[in-house]
């Protein structure tokens, strides 16, 4: 794993003391990031810690009510997607990731289509790129015609990343890209993420869940309620402190102890700290 | 989960997929958004042949055609709209507006009347923008957006002609210069084997392969899809929705205008109180073919089928010797079958597939 050293060229995304309020709501306050080439930052936190928010921030799609944002060691404030994508930052939502109506190939290429002249588009050439990128990352398409919609969760979100590297993207932002998966989909999606890596994506990876981010990540950034309670290289953090760290650690703990009190409870309190300690 | 990087898994020789059923041809052709109104054609077609005697006629026919085209015209319009996941009440009222703008410019300075007609594209492709513009400024729902401005045109229509005219249709064109050619273009008959056809068909069938070529070939048509299906989703992969909607609410202005030059050419005054109501003809006929109401799904040949559905009933009607006052009757009837059969042939492909 390259690290690196201070004085060497500034990372590709940093960002230092960003805030962000919706009215009245502080969703975000003082939180510093950096990510870089071939590294794979991951951002942790509850539900509703504000995870959602920073990549925002970070894509575009809001801008930064405090702070500094910089790319490639110049300050931006993006006032759309589109100038993120511009600047090779793509990003893959949560909620916003395809249009479930619409054929894979027009998903895959929504927004940046292929073109022959004037404005006709290369459907051809569409179709199989698609079918294509899609098997190289290992998901063998039925047809490329079908709505995305009819595919599952695990598939959409990796046409929605194949999409990202296939543009060129420099930094991938994946927001939560297995929360809805099984043990199984999860895994082929944190094979792209290594993969995006080892291609020298900085990939940003968001999630709520320490195992899924551990094996891949470089650096953790841990949010809760919108600040940062840490952030850590990978050597100096295991994966135990980690899981603790997440606001899951103590309060898992003391529902273990609540669940002692009684006696029926006490099986389950022992399952819950050995899922704590060795998942 | 270990660090090692998996293999990705060997690619697979192309060639077609194992799990995926040989699709018939009948299959496919379920999949389409215009299934429902085909049928629907084919069986209402069949209907009034059998009921109307003179239905099967030439002339008969083109005049069904040609009721078609009228309302087709505008269905072209507000189906891409439709699936661009918006409405226009206002689109009915503006035709009336566009044709009014035409005929009293021209009428009122003595200009050529093809004066008349670039003013009246320029002002009403501005309604339309004016439509997109507070859509996309305010976010209300382009229902109550169009909903005002059709009140808004429908006064300004009766004010202004009866402020200008003193009466509540414009004066006639029909002795100013450039009618005839105008006529040509807008409102001709055109000799077709022996029958007479209506130019406003031809221009009909133009509109509509048009739409649909750039809904399945062009990149607009991909932002079309996409700001319905999921304006969020689009704009974050840089479509530029908001351009996109404005844009539709032109087009329909655009379909507005060449059907207000219709009324003026064919008729040479226009009554201002016309037009109230068809909008919701229009966005029947879009309906009828395919067109989800939610956005994001339906296409222009479907928009053109429901459009035929229209002008055969409303003929049909005519030739059987019905009660005339039985068309809406049956055009609500069409409606709710053709929406149904759209529901139960989607639901049906979704299960299958
Ligand atoms: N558009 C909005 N308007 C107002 N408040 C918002 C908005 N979006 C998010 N919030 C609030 O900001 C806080 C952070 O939300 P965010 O979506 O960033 O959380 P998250 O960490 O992504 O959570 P999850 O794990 O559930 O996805 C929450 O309290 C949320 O209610
Ligand atoms: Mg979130």
């Amino acid at each position: 794993m390259t690290e690196k050293t201070s004085g060497a060229a500034a990372p590709l995304l940093r960002l230092t003391g960003v805030g962000k309020n919706y009215g009245n709501v502080i969703a975000l306050r003082d939180v510093s990031l950096e990510a870089s080439e071939g590294e794979v930052t991951c951002v942790l936190g509850d539900n509703g810690a504000g995870k959602s928010t920073l990549i925002k921030v970070v894509a575009g799609l809001h801008r930064h009510d405090t702070g500094t944002y910089e790319v490639q060691g110049e300050k931006v404030a993006f006032g759309s997607p589109r100038d993120a994508l511009d600047r090779g930052i793509a990003t893959v939502y949560q909620d916003l990731a395809v249009v479930p109506l619409m054929p894979v190939w027009r998903n895959f290429f929504l927004g940046s289509e292929k073109r022959k002249r004037f404005a006709v588009m290369d459907v051809e050439f569409m179709r199989e790129t698609t079918h294509r990128e899609m098997a190289a990352m290992g998901i063998d398409l039925r047809d490329v015609n079908q709505p995305i919609g009819t595919l599952s969760g695990g598939e959409r979100q990796c046409v929605a990343i194949a999409r990202a590297v296939y543009f060129g993207a420099k930094a991938l932002v994946l927001d939560e890209p297995t929360a809805a998966l099984g043990v199984k989909q999860a895994g082929v999606v944190l094979r792209y993420v290594v993969q995006a890596r080892e291609r020298g994506l900085a990939v940003i990876f968001i999630t709520h869940n320490p195992h899924h981010a551990y094996p891949v990540g470089d650096r953790f950034l841990i949010l809760n309620r919108g600040q940062s309670i840490g952030y850590h290289a990978k050597n100096d953090i295991t994966r135990d402190e980690l899981t603790a760290l997440m606001a899951g650690g103590s309060e898992l703990e003391e529902l273990a102890h609540e669940l002692d009190t009684t006696a029926a409870g006490t099986a389950a309190a022992k399952e819950l700290r050995k899922e704590t300690l060795n998942p | 989960m270990t660090h090692a990087v998996a293999e990705p898994p060997a690619t697979r020789p192309p060639g077609p997929d194992e799990r995926l059923a040989r699709q018939s041809p009948l299959r496919r052709l379920l999949g389409r958004p215009e299934l429902g109104a085909l049928l629907g054609a084919i069986a209402l077609f069949a209907f009034f042949s059998l009921v109307a005697d003179s239905f099967l006629q030439t002339d008969s026919f083109s005049t069904v055609l040609y009721a078609s085209s009228t309302f087709g015209i505008m269905a072209v319009g507000v189906s891409l709209l439709m699936i661009g996941g918006e409405f226009d009440l206002s689109a009915g009222v503006m035709v009336t507006s566009a044709a009014l703008i035409a005929a009293l410019t021209a009428y009122q300075f003595t200009l050529n009347v093809w004066a008349g007609v670039v003013i009246s594209l320029v002002l009403t492709l501005g309604l339309g923008m004016v439509n997109g513009l507070l859509y996309v400024r305010t976010r209300l729902p382009s229902f109550i957006i169009t909903l005002a401005t059709f009140f808004m045109l429908a006064g300004l229509n009766l004010g202004v002609t009866k402020a200008l005219t003193g009466n509540v249709a414009s004066d006639s064109v029909r002795d100013m210069d450039g009618f005839d050619s105008a006529r040509t273009v807008f409102a001709s008959d055109v000799d077709v084997l022996g029958v007479n056809v209506k130019v406003t068909v031809f221009w009909w069938l133009l509109f509509v392969a048009v739409a649909t070529w750039i809904l399945l070939r062009a990149r607009v048509g991909n932002w079309i899809f996409a700001a319905g299906g999921a304006a969020g989703s689009a704009r974050a992969v840089g479509v530029p929705v908001d351009r996109v909607k404005i844009g539709l609410f032109m087009g329909v202005a655009f379909c507005a205008w060449f059907s207000g030059m219709h009324l003026v050419f064919a008729f040479a005054t226009v009554q201002s109180g016309e037009g109230v109501g068809n909008e919701f003809l229009y966005i029947i006929c879009a309906v009828i073919g395919g067109c989800l109401l939610t956005g994001g799904y339906g296409s222009a040949i479907g928009a053109a089928i429901g459009a035929f559905i229209f002008g055969m009933t409303n003929k049909g009607i005519v030739y059987a010797e019905w009660n005339p006052d039985w068309f809406r009757f049956f055009l609500g009837a069409m409606l709710l079958i053709a929406t149904v059969v759209n529901l139960i042939v989607r639901r049906r492909v979704e299960r299958s597939s």
